[in-house]
This record gives C-alpha cells, structure tokens and sequence, in this order.
C-alpha cells in the first residue's frame, strides 16, 4: 500500500489522526496532515482505508505498491 | 419515532443480495466505499440525479468559485477508484418514486430499480424567495452548475447582496469579497453565524468581514426581491431599504430532499426520520444532509449538514446493512474558511454555554474557544488552531443536550 495526500485540499479536521495516528499527524500551526508513514504495514491497511475514504478535504489517496 | 430495536428485531441477518444508493455525492460514495471496505461482494448500484462524476461540495463556495481550482479538482474520487469500487453508476436520473415494501425505485428516466437494501442519500436543495427563479442574476450554490453560473456572473466591482447569514451566506460572502466583488451580507442575526458561535467568536467574525470590506446589513429580515426588466435590481429589507444589486445569493437554509418519498410509506419530516441505526424502514436506510435519525447519547432526533457527517454515517449506514445493528452517535463537527480565518467546530455550541479562551487569543486570530454547560465541554471552537481543537475533542462530555 502506498499513501500519499493532498495538503493542499487537507482542511485540518484531523479526522485521518483520530482513526490512524501512527500514520496520520498535523501541522501544529494550521493543522494541515503530515505522513508519518507512507508505506504502513498490513495491520494498518483496512483503518487508512478507512480514513481515505472519510476524509472530509477528498485529501488522501491509497494506491497499491509500485 | 422508532427506538432501538423496533425495527431490528425484523431485520436480517444476513448481508443482502444487492444495494441501491440513490444520491451520488459524498454519503452516497461513502457508503458504497464502506460497502466494498467491509468485503460485501453484492451487486451495488448508485443512483445519481447530476451528471457529474461524484464531486465535493465545500470547496465550491471556497476553491471553486474562487476560480483557484478548475472543477475537476473538486472531485471526490478519479475515475480509476470509482471503477475500483466495481458498482454501476447510473448518473443524469433522478429518482421519482419510493415503495417501501417492495423497496422499488423508480426514476425519471423510466428504470424500476430493486433491491434487498435501499440507501437515501439525496441531501438538500436550497430555499429560494417567491420569484427568484423568473429574475437573471439570482444565485444559490449548492451544487458545481450553481457554482458556475454564480462565479461567471460576478466580476470585480459588481454589488452583490448576500442573504443569509449562517455558514454557507458567509462563506460566499467572504469568497466573492476577496474576489473583488462589493459584498453586502443580510440576515437576522446581529452578527454572521450568531446562532452557531455564539456572540464572541461571531462578533470576531463580523469584524473580520467589515475589515474585509464586506459590509454586513444584519438584524434585518429580507421582505424580497426587486427586479427590473428581467434581472434584479434589489433588496428589499424589513425596514424599507431597498439595496441595490448586480447580483443576489440566496443562502439562507436547504430542504432535506425528500419531496420524491411522498406515497412511500416512510416518515418524512424535516429529513428522512430513522432509527439509531440509522433506518428508516426495513431494508432502507438514509445517510447524510437528508438523514435525522435518533441520536441516541442526545436521545432526540439530529439532522447534520456537514461534511463529515456525510461520511461517518454512510459508514454507519454499510455497517448496519451489514448486520453489525450498532447505533450512530458522532460528536458533531464542521468547519469553515472565511478570508484567512480557518474555523472548526467539534461537538455543540448551545447558546447558553458558558465561553472561555483555553489556548491562543482573539486578538492574534489564533485561539481555542471552550464551551461549557453546567461545567461540562460540550463543544469546542477553534480560530486558525485546527490541530489544538482536534486535541480536545475527546474531551467533549459524553452526555449532550443539543441546542434545540
Ligand atoms: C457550497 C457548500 C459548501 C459547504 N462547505 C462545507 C464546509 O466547509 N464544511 C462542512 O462541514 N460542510 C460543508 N458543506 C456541507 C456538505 O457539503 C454537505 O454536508 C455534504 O455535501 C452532504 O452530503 P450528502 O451526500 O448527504 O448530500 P449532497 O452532497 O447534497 O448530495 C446529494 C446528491 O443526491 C442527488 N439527488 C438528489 N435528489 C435525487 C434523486 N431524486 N435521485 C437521485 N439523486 C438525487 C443530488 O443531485 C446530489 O448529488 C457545504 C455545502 C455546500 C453546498
Ligand atoms: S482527515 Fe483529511 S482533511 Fe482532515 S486532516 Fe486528515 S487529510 Fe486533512
């Protein structure tokens, strides 16, 4: 799985951080999400699913390996 | 109201056979992303009423018409992962009619569609003024046409009059402003979201507007619109001025969508009535804008219109489909962006809470705002510190009462 985003659609609603931290963080000044792990293990796959699709800026995107 | 259980005890267990969401916008992908998710293989059909491939509505009144974003960017998904999503899109059709008990749609086009689960997911269409629709340069904004027409008609030094000062009223009001337009905002209450932020952070936001150079008629009902040779000419307010417009936006509230449901057998009122499950009837469900369904933490009937509404529901509507029968009951959360302010609201902000800065300050722009009933966080307000409210969300009491 490969993850990238879109800080420029990100509205900093953290919603991606709630369901993934140890993916997902934020900016600490406008709260624009940070990739912490592009590329996270299996276990981690079904919740950044999750969270691409809840997204509310459409930001993340998740694509299969290269 | 159905409770808990009323319907659940006739629900089925199994996972149905196939699944007809009707709205193809941000509920309705959502609950058929969740679907797939959560490994149903069944048949899934989305029924969508515009022509578009599913797009976004907040960045309409922000990037969009703005002109900082071509439409296509306000997509929700590319086409490769709508087709990933391996369900037929069936878009430009309207549904016209609802049976419940054969949970039969039928549509504009002349489709009978069935199937075993039914998802209403149409969301809601704007409020208008007697007459509107008969004067040129009368605008709503709900979706990326509006958007369009709206964004096509202003340019810089024409005098637009907002009316409607909740979110959406002010939204466009400081989008079109920072375009160039001359903007006067109208509405009842005495400051822009009033009613939502309560008098601290909407009195921070009418200044920010009037610094802006949006200036703001409010405490004031709109009696009408004046016209003149076909296009409109004015503003008619409750204490007789008449201001002068190039163009109108009308913004002042939406109507769940549900005009299509008469004759259906469900409840329809103020939005399609459900249960904590999210059910409005054996077999069909309601996510979304159209959706007020019984909350159980507030143990009242909620509609939300926001964004992440839309989506946290659909997940809630595929996982009930899927026989999981657990209740949806989301801490509330919007947000908006009005010139550089970046705004973003968790849970409820009752007009009786108590408010008090716990980060920042308003007068750097930057500041956490508490809101606290009888002691209790019962929502909170951020001002450019999106991350910083996020953090207290957990916080929220459990136990909500909402404002009314
Ligand atoms: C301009 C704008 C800006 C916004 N900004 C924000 C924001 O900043 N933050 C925030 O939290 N929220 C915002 N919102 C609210 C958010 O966009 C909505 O909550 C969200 O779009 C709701 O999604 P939905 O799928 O329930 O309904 P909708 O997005 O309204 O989708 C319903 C779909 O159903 C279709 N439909 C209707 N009737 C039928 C029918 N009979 N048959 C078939 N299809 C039908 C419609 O054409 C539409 O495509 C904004 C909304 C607007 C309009
Ligand atoms: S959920 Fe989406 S919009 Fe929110 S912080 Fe994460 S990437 Fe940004």
């Amino acid at each position: 799985m490969k993850v990238t985003v879109d800080e420029e659609k990100c509205c900093g609603a953290g919603t991606c951080v709630l369901l993934a931290p140890a993916v997902f963080d934020q900016r600490d000044e406008d709260g624009i999400v940070i990739l912490l792990d592009e590329r996270p293990g299996e276990d981690l796959h079904a919740i950044v699913r999750e969270a691409a699709s809840v997204c509310p800026g459409a930001a993340i995107s998740v694509g299969e390996d290269a | 109201m159905p409770r808990r259980g009323d319907l659940g005890r006739r629900g089925r267990v199994s996972s149905p056979a196939d699944v007809l969401v009707v709205g193809a916008s941000a509920a309705g992908l959502a609950t058929v992303e969740a679907l797939r998710r959560k490994g149903y293989s069944g048949r899934v059909t989305v029924l969508g009423a515009e022509a578009h491939l599913p797009y976004d509505r907040p960045p309409l009144s922000k990037q969009v018409l703005a002109g900082d974003w071509e439409p296509e960017r306000a997509r929700l998904r590319p086409p490769d992962a709508l087709s990933s999503l391996d369900a037929e899109f069936l878009l430009g059709d309207s549904a016209v009619s609802l049976d419940a008990a054969t949970r039969t749609v039928r549509t504009a086009a002349g489709r009978v569609l069935t199937a075993e689960a039914v998802v209403i997911a149409t969301g809601l269409r704007p409020r208008t003024l007697p007459g509107q629709e008969n004067l040129a340069g009368v605008h709503v904004l709900r979706t990326l046409d509006d958007t369009l027409a709206l964004r096509a008609d202003v340019w810089p030094g024409s005098r637009v009059v907002v009316v409607g000062d909740g979110v959406l009223g002010s939204e466009i009001a400081a989008t079109l402003s920072a375009m160039g337009a001359r903007v006067t905002l109208t509405g009842p209450q005495p400051a822009p979201m009033a009613m939502q932020f309560g008098p601290l952070a909407a009195g921070l936001l009418a200044r920010l507007h009037t610094e802006r150079g949006v200036e703001l008629r409010l405490g004031t009902a709109t009696i009408g619109l004046v016209g003149k040779n076909g296009r409109i000419a004015g503003v008619q307010l409750a204490d007789g001025t008449v201001l002068p417009a190039d163009v109108v936006v009308v913004a002042f509230g939406a109507a769940p969508v549900t005009e299509w449901l008469s004759g259906s057998g469900l409840r329809c009122d103020n939005g399609v009535v459900c249960d904590s499950r999210c059910r409005a009837a054996d077999g069909i469900y309601a996510a979304g804008d159209v959706a007020r369904w019984h909350h159980e933490t507030f143990d009242s009937l909620l509609r939300l219109e926001n964004r992440t509404n839309a989506t946290e529901q659909a997940v809630a509507v595929a996982g009930n489909i899927l026989g999981e029968d657990r209740p949806y009951a989301p801490v509330p959360y919007f947000w908006t962006n009005q010139f550089d302010a970046r705004i973003h609201v968790h849970g409820l902000l009752p007009a009786d809470a108590e408010v008090s800065i716990v980060d920042g300050s308003p007068e750097d722009r930057r500041f956490v705002a508490d809101y606290r009933v009888d002691g209790e966080l019962v929502g909170v307000l951020g001002w450019n510190m999106p991350k910083q409210a996020r953090q207290r969300r957990a916080d929220i009491a459990r136990v909500l009462t909402p404002s009314g």
